[in-house]
């Protein structure tokens, strides 16, 4: 396993779960109740055409965030064989 | 002791138990919901195979990609308004064909009870006809735009649109779903202004609210199609024509995008100063859309809706000009004195004072702006019967001496001006603030007559007319 | 500025839906996550023709309707469609409030079929503000179709809340959905649901707020989830036990009075 990352480095098509949400405030609760609490599995989708923002799968939704608020997200990448 | 009290003291108390680690009982009352729901699902949920195959990321590999993203997205509003115009071209006619059949009727009736002239002026040629004016206009394009536009918007697509645009937003320290709300202004922009609840923060709804009449509702794209068919299309073959009408169409379109952007972005930076707020924004997988259901709802409710609007505005407004028109004050009508009055800053503004008194005299509704203009124009002289763009055409450049400047300084004021009464209204009401809807009015019509002006005068200095 | 709601600092009580306090005809609330197909939902057993598309945030007008089951008249609200019930937007804080204050005669939870476990949050936090829920699986017909089956009655057993599966689109299920929610109208089905259990600091930090909160809410509002907002420093729902509590009285003077 890899060392510990924000959600904005990832490559789309990874994986990853998320260790800590570093938000606070308001954009803390938005992101906590979209299912961004520690333990949740991530997978990048795709990014914007325009480069930002990054489609993510969070719970089986598909979810855009600016790569402001997903830089607030540590995680810890999956290696391929845990994606599937 | 009073609620208030007790209440404090619970508070208070809870705050005590709590103590500095707010976030952290946050943190584990959501998490322990989280799983809950996890375990739950993991029990009742069964996947028997992988599933089809992922249609809804095979589509947004195409409609979000780096290559094909923007062209796919221009492609698609393209589409849309050549549909639409050159669909709209034939039951145009023919509806206004038919209207005026029953003018005629009207007249003869009227002709038969022996009614004044100045009633049968006031009802038929006043009030009656303006009415058949917006009907043969408008109907015919909002019955074809309104359902697409239903389709693109029960599919999913829109919150791609919003997805791809959305940097473009954010460095307008604007909101990606603003292009939402924008979308939403294309069918109407009373509509939009509502959609703008969906933008939390209240600045970024305030910077959409006050744009978005920036993109041209459906009261504005019949005026816009005409003209850009008369003037662009209709100087070339007819299908290369509406396809150049069309390009023209879209490429004002985009320049409304990219206003919006511009005055985003400046008001962002000036009465409207903050930072961007957090950005989260839903991709719903596709639906395929019912597509009966929505030609059918769209057309009995969008498309009427609008309609009879129209129409309530119209026909008073109609009953007025014509009023207007043929009172006559030294010989001359009191239309054509205001409208004399305009010139000078019309002039400027590469437009006429009919044109701009057709502006203002549309402020209960965009949809009238072109009837008004035609009723002006015709006024006092010999009624003519417009059955067709190609009288239309007759009248402004044989008649008024329009050139494809003064075309494209009416579709630039068109896009850029005052927003509709109705619109205005739902500001109102949206923001509970005299001075923003002030500025909603204001904001649009400054950028308005600049636009105007300098596209004017450069046209001119560079001699191209 | 913002939604009138906020800025009258006003109770979404029964009247901020045109919904009079002393309607005698059931009320039910509906309740979902955005995009689950809840306005297809509402205009299925309305026969209203709201329209409903597929973009998040589409409900911003609250909507009512009312439709007729068995001879007997409903009022129908569809709440704006949310995540959760935290109260982090207006639309949450609306929500939350009618199903709190309101107290509609059963809330109806709209999930997505496809999309379960997300959809679960909201349920588990419906089921911890009202015991008269029901939850309506939709999209069923989209969720065969991408080979992900639902065991209803395991999942009915596992909320203690009854499950109905419907595919709104095309009317299946509608008519069970109207049989249920006549049931726990009535009383007939007395819904228990099964609520999360909190890690150990926090359920004690519950039962130690309880108590005061039950003497001072009555029965009508549930004391758990009172104590769980305010433990989550949520001084707005503070504000709105004030007019509930000090609006109470009068009203139920009033109802003696009329009785």
């Amino acid at each position: 396993m890899a060392g510990k990352t924000t959600l904005n480095n990832l490559p789309s098509g990874s994986f990853a779960l998320v260790t800590e949400v570093l938000a606070e405030g308001l954009i803390r609760r938005r992101l906590l109740d979209l299912g961004l609490v520690p333990g949740t599995r991530v997978e990048v989708v795709r990014r914007s055409p325009a480069g930002d923002p990054t489609a993510f799968n969070i719970r089986g939704a598909i979810i855009a965030l600016r790569k402001e608020v997903a830089g607030q997200v540590l995680v810890s990448p999956l290696g391929d064989e845990a994606a599937g | 002791m009073s609620t208030r009290t007790i209440l404090g003291d619970l508070m208070e108390e809870a705050k005590n138990i709590v103590g500095p680690r707010q976030d952290q009982v946050r943190d584990s009352v959501v998490k322990s919901i989280f799983q809950a729901a996890e375990n739950i699902a993991g029990e009742v949920v069964s996947c028997s195979s992988p599933g089809r195959a992922n249609w809804d990321r095979k589509i947004d590999n195409i409609i979000t990609s780096p290559v094909w993203g923007f062209p796919s997205m221009f492609g698609l509003l393209a589409v849309v308004f050549w549909v639409t115009l050159s669909g709209a071209n034939v039951p145009s006619a023919i509806l206004a064909e038919g209207l005026f059949w029953i003018e005629d009727r009207l007249t003869d009736l009227f002709a038969a009870l022996h009614a004044p002239a100045w009633l049968h002026g006031f009802l038929v040629l006043g009030v009656y006809r303006s009415l058949a004016w917006v009907v043969s206009v408008m109907l015919p394009p909002m019955a074809i735009f309104f359902p697409l536009f239903t389709l693109l918007e029960d599919s999913g697509y829109l919150p791609r649109v919003a997805f791809n645009l959305d940097r473009f937003f954010k460095k307008a320290g604007a909101h990606g779903k603003q292009a939402l709300t924008m979308s939403m202004g294309f069918g109407c922009n009373a509509a939009g202004v509502v959609a703008c609840r969906i933008i939390e923060s209240p600045r970024e709804r305030l910077i959409a609210t006050l744009t978005n009449n920036f993109v041209p509702c459906n009261g504005r794209f019949p005026t816009l199609i005409a003209l850009a068919t008369i003037f662009v299309g209709g100087s070339v073959a007819v299908f290369p024509g509406s396809a150049m009408a069309t390009l023209a169409v879209a490429g004002l379109v985009v320049f409304g995008i990219a206003v919006t952007l511009l005055v985003s972005w400046v008001l962002s930076r000036t009465l409207l100063r903050g930072e961007p707020s957090s950005f989260t924004l839903e991709m719903p997988p596709y639906r395929k859309p019912q597509v009966g259901r929505v030609i059918v709802r769209s057309v009995l409710d969008r498309t009427m809706f609008v309609l009879a609007r129209a129409a309530v505005v119209a026909a008073p407004a109609g009953g007025f000009i014509w009023l207007l028109a043929n009172a006559r004050i030294g010989g001359t009508s009191a239309l054509a004195i205001i409208a004399g009055w305009l010139d000078p800053l019309a002039g400027c503004m590469g437009l006429d004072g009919f044109i701009l008194l057709a502006f203002i005299l549309g402020l209960p509704a965009n949809e009238i702006v072109l009837p008004i203009l035609i009723m002006g124009y015709v006024c006092g002289g010999a009624m003519t019967e417009l059955n067709s763009l190609a009288d239309l055409r007759q009248l402004l450049v044989d008649r008024h001496g329009w050139t494809w400047l003064t075309a494209l300084c009416t579709m630039l004021f068109s896009l850029c001006h005052w927003p509709c009464g109705t619109t205005l209204l739902t500001i109102y009401k949206e923001q509970r603030n005299w001075r923003w809807t002030v500025a909603a009015a204001l904001i649009p019509t400054a950028v308005g007559v600049v636009v105007c002006m300098v596209v004017n005068n450069l046209v001119r200095t560079l001699d191209w007319v | 500025m913002g939604l009138t709601y906020q800025s009258t600092g006003k109770l979404a009580t029964r009247e901020i839906f045109n919904v009079p306090a002393s309607i005698r005809q059931p009320v039910v609330a509906l309740a979902g996550n955005p995009n689950t197909g809840k306005s297809t939902v509402f205009n299925a057993l309305t026969g209203l023709r709201q329209h409903t598309g597929n973009w998040p945030g589409k409900t911003v007008l609250q909507a009512k309707g009312s439709y007729i089951h068995d001879g007997r008249k409903y009022t129908l609200v569809d709440l704006p469609g949310t995540y959760s019930l935290l109260a982090n937007s207006v639309e949450e804080e609306v929500a939350r409030d009618f199903i709190c204050f309101a107290r509609p005669d059963a809330t109806v939870t709209v999930v997505d079929a496809t999309c379960l476990e997300r959809n679960l949050n909201l349920v588990l936090q419906v089921m911890e503000i009202t015991d008269k829920v029901i939850v309506c699986v939709n999209l069923i017909d989209e969720a065969r179709r991408k080979n992900i089956r639902i065991d209803s009655d395991k999942l009915s057993e596992r909320l203690g809340v009854p499950v109905v599966t419907t595919a709104a689109r095309s009317g299946e299920g509608l008519s069970r959905l109207l049989d249920v929610i006549s049931d726990v109208v009535f009383g007939r089905v007395q819904p228990k649901p099964r609520l999360v259990r909190y890690t150990p600091e926090v359920e004690e930090a519950i039962a130690r707020l309880e108590p005061g909160i039950r003497a001072l809410v009555g029965g009508e509002i549930n004391a758990r989830w009172v104590a769980l907002r305010l433990l989550d420093g949520d001084i707005k729902l503070g504000h709105s036990l004030e007019i509930f509590c000090n609006r109470r009285e009068p009203v139920r003077a009033a109802r003696e009075v009329l009785v």
